[in-house]
């Protein structure tokens, strides 16, 4: 059964067409990443897929069941760690369970510690560092009782290096927790060495070019993005987008 | 407590050098008593006089603090309902803009007509002018709302009711604060108006009686009584809003620093 599947999904606001028939789907447990040039209508995708938004047609299924303009079905981390400012940490990361069902303090302060931000846990998010708020939202989005997670670019504001930090960070939560992933992305590099499988997304309007299948083993490590084969896929996913991008 | 010396102490140093200017004037155009007292006078007039106030600042005070609690709830709840129901807001904004319009002054004597020398008309007054400043900032606040949370709160199903408790009502507490500030003031002012229009006891009875009796000592004791207790209600406001929003103040806190 599939976890995710996203069935000829269009959507156009008036003359403006922004997604074509989009087809995609996600196995249990999978990581799979979206790479798109910016404005190809990611964040519709999104609003569609989130429930807060309808398709003009298409379907959206969570394991065999439509979810179309049902919010609250996925949990999501967005582009910005969106931590509420009068919170502290703690009753942050609980916000997702606090809105769709039980509190579970004790999950939510190991989970807290095993991030790193332990001794945190009763801070403002003004407190924290860029990378700390981003690792704050994503334990959000695990503690939320939803077994799908959405991120939508989550690191895009990070430095280079924190970045990296953040990405294997992410992998191991995923292969701790085995939560089925859809990850956004621009950045090719990234799409790569996160996931099991990267779609890539044409212009506006917006379809499925291609898919890839990404099979280097895990655990990856950082290595990984120097060798051959790794900057080969980068190349060839590269000249696909390219390609459309005229 | 501190902080406020430290930025205070220029604005105290005018006024100082205010009083010496008005003492040294008096003086010198050596000018009658009942036309311009001294500041010195008027200090030993409101030490002397004291137990004399004292009931009447007791009325005033009483007066402000109902008027300045019935005011602002009306204020909050005119901002919640207008913000929750479109239909209101659109057919209710312009209408409360208007309500400032009407000269309170005017206003105050038919209101006494009206309803009587007890209470209510007083909290009338008080409650039209304090009721603006809190709705208008409060509502503005509401629609400020930081669209990202917005949109995680949408996205991970939250009803109308979650998103307004925990998201827009505390995003919207500083506007709040500021519209409490502003009618911590403006509910003094009302009270006094208020009592102009006939009351038993109280500042504004007080100056009344003092200014047709030709006593201006007493009417700027009065005066200076008046200040002190808006102050004070502003201070007041002030520590609060430092109670209930830590996440802010602390941020401010740290900018001052800087600065």
């Amino acid at each position: 059964m599939k976890h995710l599947n996203v069935q000829n999904i269009s959507q156009s606001f008036g003359e403006n067409h922004v997604l074509d028939d989009i087809n995609f789907s996600i196995e249990e447990g999978e990581f799979v990443s979206i790479l798109g040039p910016s404005g190809s209508g990611k964040s519709t995708l999104f609003r569609i897929i989130g429930g807060i938004s309808e398709p003009t047609s298409g379907d959206i299924l969570l394991k065999n069941k439509s979810i179309k303009g049902k919010p609250g079905s996925i949990s999501y981390t967005p582009q910005s760690p969106s931590l509420f400012p009068w919170r502290s940490i703690l009753d942050n990361v609980l916000l997702g369970q606090e809105i769709v069902g039980k509190k579970d303090r004790k999950k939510a302060l190991q989970m807290i510690e095993r991030a790193g931000l332990g001794s945190y846990e009763h801070a403002y998010p003004y407190e924290l560092s860029g990378g700390m708020k981003q690792r704050a939202s994503f334990i959000r989005s695990i503690l939320s009782p939803q077994s799908l997670i959405l991120l939508d670019e989550p690191f895009s504001a990070l430095d280079e290096f924190t970045r990296t930090d953040m990405q294997k960070w992410l992998l191991s939560m995923w292969a701790e927790h085995r939560r089925s992933i859809l990850f956004v992305t621009h950045n090719i590099e990234e799409a790569i060495f996160l996931s099991d499988r990267v779609i890539i997304l044409s212009q506006r309007p917006a379809t499925v070019l291609k898919e890839f299948n990404i099979s280097f083993s895990r655990p990856r490590e950082e290595e990984l993005l120097l060798s051959e084969e790794f900057i080969e896929l980068k190349k060839e996913i590269y000249q696909e987008m390219r390609l459309s991008h005229a | 407590m501190r902080k406020l010396l430290k930025q205070g102490w220029r604005p105290i140093l005018v006024l100082i050098l205010l009083f010496i200017i008005w003492e040294l004037s008096v003086i010198v155009f050596e000018i009658q008593k009942w036309l311009l007292p001294a500041p010195s006078e008027i200090f030993k007039i409101g030490v002397a006089e004291w137990p004399n106030y004292y009931g009447h600042v007791l009325a005033t005070s009483k007066l402000i603090i109902i008027g300045f609690i019935i005011g602002s709830s009306i204020g909050i709840i005119v901002a919640v309902a207008l913000h929750l129901v479109k239909f209101l807001r659109l057919s209710m904004y312009p209408l409360i803009i208007l309500s400032q319009n009407i000269p309170i002054i005017i206003l105050a004597p038919l209101l006494v007509v009206w309803f009587g020398f007890g209470m209510f008309p007083k909290i009338l007054v008080i409650t039209l002018v304090c009721f603006f400043p809190i709705a208008i900032s409060l509502l503005g606040g509401f629609q400020q709302t930081d669209r990202d949370l917005m949109h995680y709160m949408k996205m991970a199903g939250a009803n109308k009711k979650q998103i307004f408790w925990k998201l827009e009502w505390p995003s919207a507490l500083p506007y709040l604060f500021s519209g409490l500030k502003i009618s911590a003031t403006y509910s003094v002012m009302g009270a006094v108006i208020s009592e102009w229009l006939g009351a038993s006891k109280g500042l504004g009875v007080y100056m009344t009686l003092a200014s047709s009796s030709f006593r201006p000592d007493r009417v700027f004791v009065a005066i200076f009584i008046i200040v002190a207790i808006s102050l004070l209600f502003f201070l007041f406001i002030m520590w609060l809003e430092k109670v209930v929003i830590r996440w802010h103040s602390s941020e401010k806190r740290d900018s001052n620093e800087t600065s």
